[in-house]
């Protein structure tokens, strides 16, 4: 199942290339170059052979480490990928350590009394959150903390790599980070949250409660385990997403994560950069969200055995 | 195209205890929905001022009576413009959720019912469109399809949405294909067309629906992302994402200029969500009482 989809999307990040309008020599070349100069290029290149063949030709070197050499830059694809897709990774790391570290005290406080004062407050503040979309987020961020308060490193284009300055990158992390931290919080809030009232419902927690356990002894060991499995499945999905969907917060605030770099692509029309883009993170998806399904499986047994 | 609710539904089936009331709330998210299909439609015959009209003696102005929501760097009126600019957002966000539903719910349904070779080869094929990150194809293809128009964003978004719509609709056909009713109808020799719309469909319709409604709000962040790249409805024409856009260069001077389309897009997003929300917790009992 996994090696048909990574098949399909080799396929898909492939073709993508030729659905483009214009001819690539002209790109290349510039808009003057002679008739047999294209002709000669469009030979090098070996778009004159069938494209099954050039896909083949493609896929041979995708599967070395080989993406192609950017005709704009005259870059390896492979390594401008490999240069931001660490920004990424410590992007999503951070958002989702700050996202766990909210969503679930507050979800076991708010299951503890379903319907109760704090209860509606936390749903209704998450409601609230999840109508607002992350570049309304990170403007309102960059309007009231980095123009109003006026924290350095935190506005836009001011990123600083981890190697130079630890403490300056976190602080130009801080932003990105937190708001596609909002956007996690208010899915594992939510799934986790209805997940512990139902599980808090079941016999077994009646009968910890009535051999006199501790109310938060429960919670963590005897209702978090079981209701967890949805959270998991949630956090597969969301941080696949927040992998091909963290662009906005990179484009908006200049950080050269692989969005932005892929924004950048797509304006320059780096094709190749582009097509390296798209089939990276696209099997990044793929591949974050059978990691989580093994996890659940992990988690709960009971799964894997139906 | 993650929406919170949606990775909700997908994860977990919520246990329904009691009824679920619309409450005021709801009216009062329906009447705001309204107001905006009215602006929307009538934002020519309104008395507002000329959206694309530069008014050189007052930039970035404040809100004032003359220009209720102030002017932006170039000297529109905002309250105009974000009138004018619900068009787009309304546009792009039922419009795509219309093709959307037009081909997920024919096929979903047809799946859940006949069951089968067809069910599995098309729910295969559906799955595997949706480990697609769709955001990431919709870029790339509204990148290279230029040039741009709003029927063509229309038409990228709504078929991007096809996999997930099919995904909903044939789990809830699922549930309700093998209900009594359905094979009682069955039973009495009942053509399969009379079954699938006099049948299926009106009890598939309310979550169609709630899911529907949170699409369009989905559909429409998704617009604002778009405005944000350049990939959206091209300028002057006013959009809520590009009006928040174009006030990222004058943030320091003109906070005015990006809180008021945020509020309204957020204000939207929410009574749709809410409406969406609740018609869904709603419908779920009564599914369940049958």
């Amino acid at each position: 199942m996994l090696i048909g989809i990574v098949f399909i999307i080799s396929v898909g990040s492939f073709y993508l290339i030729h659905l483009l309008p214009g001819n690539i020599t002209t790109i290349i070349e510039g808009p003057g170059a002679s008739p047999a100069n294209q002709a000669k290029l469009f030979k090098l290149l070996g778009l004159d052979r069938p494209i099954y063949e050039q896909y083949f030709v493609w896929l041979s070197n995708v599967v070395h480490g080989n993406l192609g050499t950017s005709f704009i830059s005259q870059e390896s694809v492979a390594a401008t990928i490999r240069t931001a897709l660490p920004i990424d990774l410590e992007m999503i790391v951070i958002s989702q350590i700050l996202a766990f570290a909210t969503a679930i005290p507050m979800a076991m406080r708010s299951a503890r009394k379903p319907d109760g004062i704090v209860d509606r407050i936390f749903g209704a503040g998450s409601f609230t959150l999840l109508s607002v979309p992350p570049f309304i987020v990170i403007i309102l961020l960059v309007l009231f903390v980095s123009i109003k308060l006026g924290i350095p490193h935190t506005g836009v284009s001011t990123y600083v790599s981890f190697g130079s300055d630890w403490i300056a990158n976190l602080e130009s992390m801080a932003l990105p980070s937190i708001t596609l931290a909002i956007g996690s919080f208010v899915v594992y809030f939510r799934v986790l949250r209805s997940d512990l009232i139902a599980t808090l419902q079941e016999e077994f927690i009646t009968m910890a409660r009535s051999k006199g356990i501790s109310q938060r002894r429960i919670m963590w060991r005897h209702a978090f385990r079981p209701s967890s499995v949805a959270l998991l499945g949630a956090a597969g999905v969301n941080i696949g997403g927040l992998l091909a969907g963290g662009f906005v917060v990179q484009f908006l605030l200049a950080i050269p994560g692989l969005g932005y770099t892929l924004i950048a692509a797509i304006n320059q029309n780096d094709y190749l950069l582009v097509q390296g883009i798209v089939f990276v993170v696209s099997v990044g998806v793929v591949l974050i969200n059978f990691i989580f399904d093994f996890i659940v499986n992990i988690v709960d047994p009971r799964i894997s055995r139906e | 195209m993650s929406n919170a609710i949606l990775i909700e539904q997908a994860s977990i089936v919520e246990k329904p205890e009691k009824k679920a009331p619309l409450g005021p709330l709801f009216w009062i998210c329906v009447g705001w929905i309204a107001l905006n299909f009215l602006g929307a439609i009538f934002a020519n015959v309104l008395p507002l001022q000329n959206p694309l009209y530069q008014d050189y003696a007052s930039i970035n102005a404040g809100p004032s009576l003359h220009h209720l929501f102030g002017t932006d760097d170039i000297g529109r009126d905002i309250f105009a413009r974000i009138v004018f600019g619900s068009r787009v957002s309304i546009a792009v966000g039922f419009g795509a959720m219309v093709i959307g539903f037009g081909i997920g719910t024919p096929l979903g349904m047809l799946a859940a019912y006949r069951r089968g070779r067809f069910d599995t080869f098309m729910t295969a094929f559906m799955y595997i469109l949706l480990a697609f990150p769709a955001i990431i194809a919709t870029i790339a293809v509204l990148s290279f399809w230029t040039p741009r128009s709003l029927l063509k964003i229309i038409i990228v978004i709504g078929l991007a949405s096809v996999p997930l719509v099919y995904r909903v609709i044939r789990t809830a056909a699922l549930a309700v294909s093998t209900k009594d009713y359905i094979i009682a109808a069955k039973v009495q020799g009942a053509t399969d067309r009379r079954i699938l719309l006099k049948e299926l469909l009106p009890n598939i319709a309310p979550i169609g629906v709630s899911f529907l409604l949170i699409g369009v709000a989905t559909v429409i962040a998704l617009e604002g992302t778009l405005a944000f790249l350049g990939l959206s409805v091209s300028p002057p024409t006013p959009s809520w994402g590009n009006m928040i856009n174009e006030s990222r260069t004058v943030l320091q001077d003109n906070p005015w200029l990006a809180i008021f389309p945020s509020l309204a897009l957020c204000l939207f997003l929410l009574s749709l969500n809410f409406i969406g929300d609740r018609l869904r917790n709603h419908f779920d009992v009564t599914e369940v009482k049958l």
